[in-house]
């Protein structure tokens, strides 16, 4: 190869490699800011901020969602399988919410550790099948594969 | 190998090339577009969380897989226009950013009108998905800019090229956002180690749209590149001789 082009490419690696040495610096210095949610487990440990407004995601606890007759106030509890948390909102949840699916829920811990949510967003998994194949699927009873991968 | 890549690099031999190749590359592209939207919009059967709603997949993930791949294209025919001066590789490189850009443009709209209905919210700035994806565009919006704001044509692509190196960072900051951080958006279907978690009948037209997004763009590529070709040529002889063999009969 040319010299000079011999030396331009050793310049264009040399600069790629330092911009991606570079960019895993600042990405894992930044890593805990670039986080969209608390899990209920960290929420336990004291990592979510208290006083203020954060997110937390989890799932929907089977059967823990309560309606309310006289409003649209809901309570449900928030679950990584590990902690759990109980949540209250006051507006119109979001069509895929549902028992078993993965939501995300923004507001704040209150004194008794009840969770007030001004906004809830419903996760949806990265699995797509038809409807037979769901049902089939939880009739071989197979919780996991159903509730996808993560919360 | 090298001498035909080579002789593709002159401006003449890539013109002639690109003009047979067009209409076959063009008829292929529609006749896929026809069959993986059809799949998609009939073939493939509702699922079953999100009923017909996921069926803006079909745009919305080939949009987003290309907005990835066109930067990639543009960054690897940049360094190529930085180590061998290579016109062409100059021409490939600016005529991608457009393209890329509407991809992510694509990519971003689509993705926002998908998550109204079932996460509830058009956008949502906290998550590292969304966010590294708009970066793109205006990545990508750097590029045209810069371009077109340096005179010397010859140093505004090499300016360019160093740029969209530079950009290559936020990537895999796209792909491993969904996997690495938590975030609202889900985490990958099908570009994983493991077996793609969609079924077959859902995956296959999605596979045909991939394919024809990147005939799409590989077309307009061409179409693209071949008008810089003979912009950048124009005194020469041969497009005189080209152009002059079609309009004095």
């Amino acid at each position: 190869m040319h010299p000079a082009r011999a030396r331009r490419l050793k310049l264009v690696v040399l600069m790629v490699v330092s911009i991606f040495i570079a960019g895993g610096f600042v990405f894992f210095a930044f890593q805990e800011n670039l986080m969209l949610y608390f899990t209920p487990s960290e929420v336990a440990e004291g990592k979510a901020p208290t006083g203020q407004r954060f997110n937390i995601g989890g799932m929907v606890a089977a059967g823990s969602v309560v309606k309310s007759n006289e409003s649209v106030e809901v309570r449900f509890d928030v679950t990584d399988y590990g902690k759990t948390i109980t949540v209250t909102y006051g507006d119109i949840l979001p069509d895929l919410f549902r028992e078993g699916q993965a939501v995300i829920a923004k507001g704040k811990l209150n004194d008794q550790g009840i969770f007030i949510a001004d906004e809830v967003l419903a996760k949806h998994d990265e699995n797509y099948m038809p409807k037979e194949v769901a049902d089939s699927l939880k009739k071989k009873s197979s919780p996991q594969q159903m509730e996808g991968s993560k919360p | 190998m090298y001498k035909w890549f080579h002789q593709l690099g002159s401006p003449p031999t890539f013109y002639r090339w690109s003009g047979r190749w067009l209409p076959w590359l063009s008829l292929i592209c529609f006749v896929l577009f026809v069959i993986g939207l059809y799949g998609g919009l009939v073939y493939a059967p509702a699922d079953y969380q999100q009923s017909d709603s996921f069926r803006i997949m079909y745009v919305h993930v080939p949009a987003a897989w290309m907005s990835m791949f066109v930067y990639m294209v543009m960054a690897i025919s940049g360094a190529i226009a930085i180590i061998w001066h290579m016109k062409l590789a100059e021409i490939v490189m600016l005529s991608s950013a457009p393209i890329g850009a509407s991809f992510t443009f694509l990519a971003l709209v689509t993705g926002s009108i998908w998550g109204k209905p079932m996460w509830g919210t058009w956008w949502e700035w906290g998550d590292a998905r969304l966010v590294s994806e708009l970066i793109l565009l205006f990545l990508y919006i750097g590029v045209i800019g810069l371009y077109s704001a340096i005179d010397d044509k010859r140093k505004a692509a090499q300016s360019v090229a160093i740029l969209s190196l530079v950009g290559i960072i936020n990537i895999p900051i796209i792909h491993y956002s969904v996997i690495w951080l938590n975030t609202l958006h889900q985490g990958p279907t099908v570009t994983k180690f493991d077996n793609p978690s969609i079924d077959t009948r859902m995956l296959i037209p999605l596979l045909i749209m991939a394919v024809a997004f990147k005939l799409f763009y590989g077309i307009v590529l061409l179409l693209r590149s071949r008008n810089e070709v003979l912009w950048r040529e124009r005194r020469s002889q041969w497009v005189k001789d080209t152009l002059g063999d079609k309009t004095d009969g």
